[in-house]
């Protein structure tokens, strides 16, 4: 059975939603570590210049790449819910209820939305009190579509490991080898163009990379490729990781 | 109570088995289960029990055989199965960062209950298993025995046709388990649902079920009420103290049909017999009529216990302590 039952996902996503306004540790977390990031690298490398950097000041230019961060760690912990749940038995009261994977991925998609936005306009409030402004308000709408595309994008390539994970373990894996490969590769912190050539052609295949260059773009007004290239090509991205989720998570139908 | 002959089966298995790579955990299994039974799987850990359960659940396939629940296939149509079932883990399956009621919930919701039927059903499953009280708390805060309750009413809330409870009293300590017995009773009546549960504790399969199978390394052992399953060991043993010698008592016991073995030692006098409780009154008479002093009477029924050792050749707890868990389920160490 194909259905999407639109009952189903929005229960997922209100467990979500219920768990993520409990879990206050988890929230304030979540929320410190890419503040702290800003902060601290933000007055570090506060007079740092490169050529062509977008934005006047180093803090400027970082804010994009903290957002994309802070969206790709919690997109990919939501994905990768699905060893928690497993972990505490949950996932087996998921997996017997007549209901159709497809909506169960959906479901864990709006939950990891949800979370991961909610972070992110977190961060970005904080620096529009600290007196970060974007070239134009207006431009927030594709900021924010580019974020939603980011975290889909994640959600589904963690659902994706998770489906093909028995254990937490694989959790600090996929953390090692996967997350943090994708975030340095996005040139959230610094710019690729010192690095060897096949470094950037990899880097081309990163999804965050093309989230952060977008959020550069929509927010700062300049960027290494066009607003509209970066948001196709995550849309892309995002809809080939639903793809891979839905089809790892069925084929695994596992307990 | 055996209802197959009246009533109709709402779980049919034929020739079911599934293999492991070369692995046995299901072997040929045959049996039906009449609407409205307590239906017991009893055995050793890594019998099989489990498996069965998550085939009939279909959360597992089978590597042959056939398996139907409330009339649908294993094989078919597995959504419209699931709605006929209810299941209760070995393990927990609960979100302790919700409430009680936010869990029943949750699975209303996941069955696609209407709103005004939820509403009622999670109230009544709630009063049924007594935690209308606690029913706001995060289940994190439950004992081991409340939660079990939850997942019960859980189980119920979707009117199942058929409930599987895997060991429903696992780990819990014998005060909570009484208790979970006189729940599941409740619910099998007041429900009218079917109830297909798995255990190795005796007096659980004894207390509870209709009918029990005796599963061992996969296959059937034996199948009956346990009353019955009782009497195949020739029934009760009823032991006479005679300190003044019984040789005239036994000689002329001997000869009474429904004795099945009489045995002299030790002053005690040993005979065997279906229902002894109700030849006890004969057995004073006839010591009367022979003049013999019997000066202590015990009756020892034989329990389920002793029917797995006559059937599997060896007693279930043994079992307990081997190296037994290739076959299960278990995936980490958290069993209650």
């Amino acid at each position: 059975m194909k259905a999407i039952q639109g009952i189903a996902i929005y229960v997922l996503w209100l467990r979500e939603l219920k768990r993520l306004l409990r879990a206050r540790s988890r929230l304030i977390g979540t929320l410190l570590m890419p503040l702290f990031f800003l902060a601290f690298m933000g007055l570090g490398f506060q007079r740092m210049r490169f050529p062509g950097m977008p934005g006047t000041e180093y803090s400027d230019f970082l804010l994009p790449g903290i957002l994309g961060m802070s969206i790709l760690f919690s997109s990919a912990f939501t994905g990768l819910s699905v060893l928690w749940d497993r972990e505490f038995g949950f996932l087996k009261e998921i997996m017997v209820a007549p209901v159709s994977r497809v909506s169960i991925v959906l479901g864990r998609i709006a939950g990891g939305i949800t979370t991961s936005l909610f972070q992110a306009l977190a961060i970005l409030a904080v620096s529009l009190a600290f007196g970060f402004r974007p070239r134009q308000w207006v431009m927030m709408f594709p900021a924010l579509l580019l974020m939603v595309l980011i975290s889909i994008t994640f959600i589904g390539l963690g659902l994706s490991f998770a489906s093909n994970m028995r254990d937490m373990q694989g959790f600090n894996l996929v953390m090692n080898f996967v997350i943090f490969p994708l975030f340095f590769l996005s040139g959230a912190l610094f710019p690729l163009d010192d690095f060897p050539s096949w470094v950037r052609a990899v880097a081309r295949l990163d999804p965050l990379a093309y989230g952060v260059d977008g959020l550069r773009a929509a927010l700062l007004g300049s960027s290494d490729m066009s607003l509209a290239f970066n948001l196709i090509a995550l849309a892309i991205f995002s809809l080939l990781a639903v793809a891979l989720g839905v089809w790892f998570f069925e084929k695994s139908d596992s307990l | 109570m055996l209802p197959l002959k009246t009533v109709k089966s709402v779980i049919k298995v034929k020739k079911l088995a599934k293999y492991y790579d070369k692995n046995v955990a299901v072997d040929q299994v045959s049996f039906e289960v009449g609407d409205g039974e307590i239906f017991g799987l009893l055995g050793p850990n890594g019998a099989g029990k489990t498996t069965i359960i998550s085939i009939l659940a279909t959360l597992l396939r089978p590597t042959s055989g056939y398996a139907e629940v409330a009339g649908i296939s294993v094989g078919g149509n597995r959504d419209a199965l699931r709605r006929q079932i209810g299941i209760v883990f070995q393990e927990p399956a609960l979100d302790t960062k919700l409430t009680g009621r936010e869990n029943l919930q949750f699975h209303a919701m996941m069955y696609g209950l209407a709103k005004h039927e939820r509403r009622e059903r999670i109230e009544r499953m709630l009063e049924l298993v007594d935690l209308q009280d606690k029913a706001d708390l995060l289940v994190e805060k439950y004992s081991g025995g409340m939660k079990r309750r939850l997942e019960i009413a859980r189980g119920l809330v979707q009117h199942p046709r058929v409930l599987f409870l895997d060991e429903p009293t696992l780990g819990l300590d014998a005060q909570t388990r009484r208790h979970i017995w006189d729940y599941i009773r409740r619910l099998n009546r007041e429900e009218r649902v079917t109830v297909m549960l798995t255990t190795h504790y005796m007096e659980e399969a004894d207390f509870l079920c209709d009918r029990v199978v005796i599963i061992d390394k996969g296959r059937i052992a034996a199948m009956d009420t346990p009353a019955r399953l009782k009497d195949i060991l020739g029934g009760d043993i009823v032991n006479l103290a005679v300190p003044e010698g019984g040789e005239p008592l036994m000689n002329v016991l001997k000869d009474r049909p429904w004795i099945k073995a009489s045995r002299l030692h030790d002053g005690q006098l040993s005979l065997t017999m279906v229902q002894g409780d109700k030849r006890i009154p004969e057995l004073m008479q006839t010591a009367v009529q022979t003049g013999t002093r019997v000066t202590a009477v015990n009756l020892h029924k034989p329990s389920l216990e002793d029917v797995f050792l006559h059937f599997a050749g060896r007693s279930i707890s043994e079992e307990e302590t081997g190296h037994d868990a290739q076959f299960r389920f278990v995936r980490h160490g958290g069993r209650r």
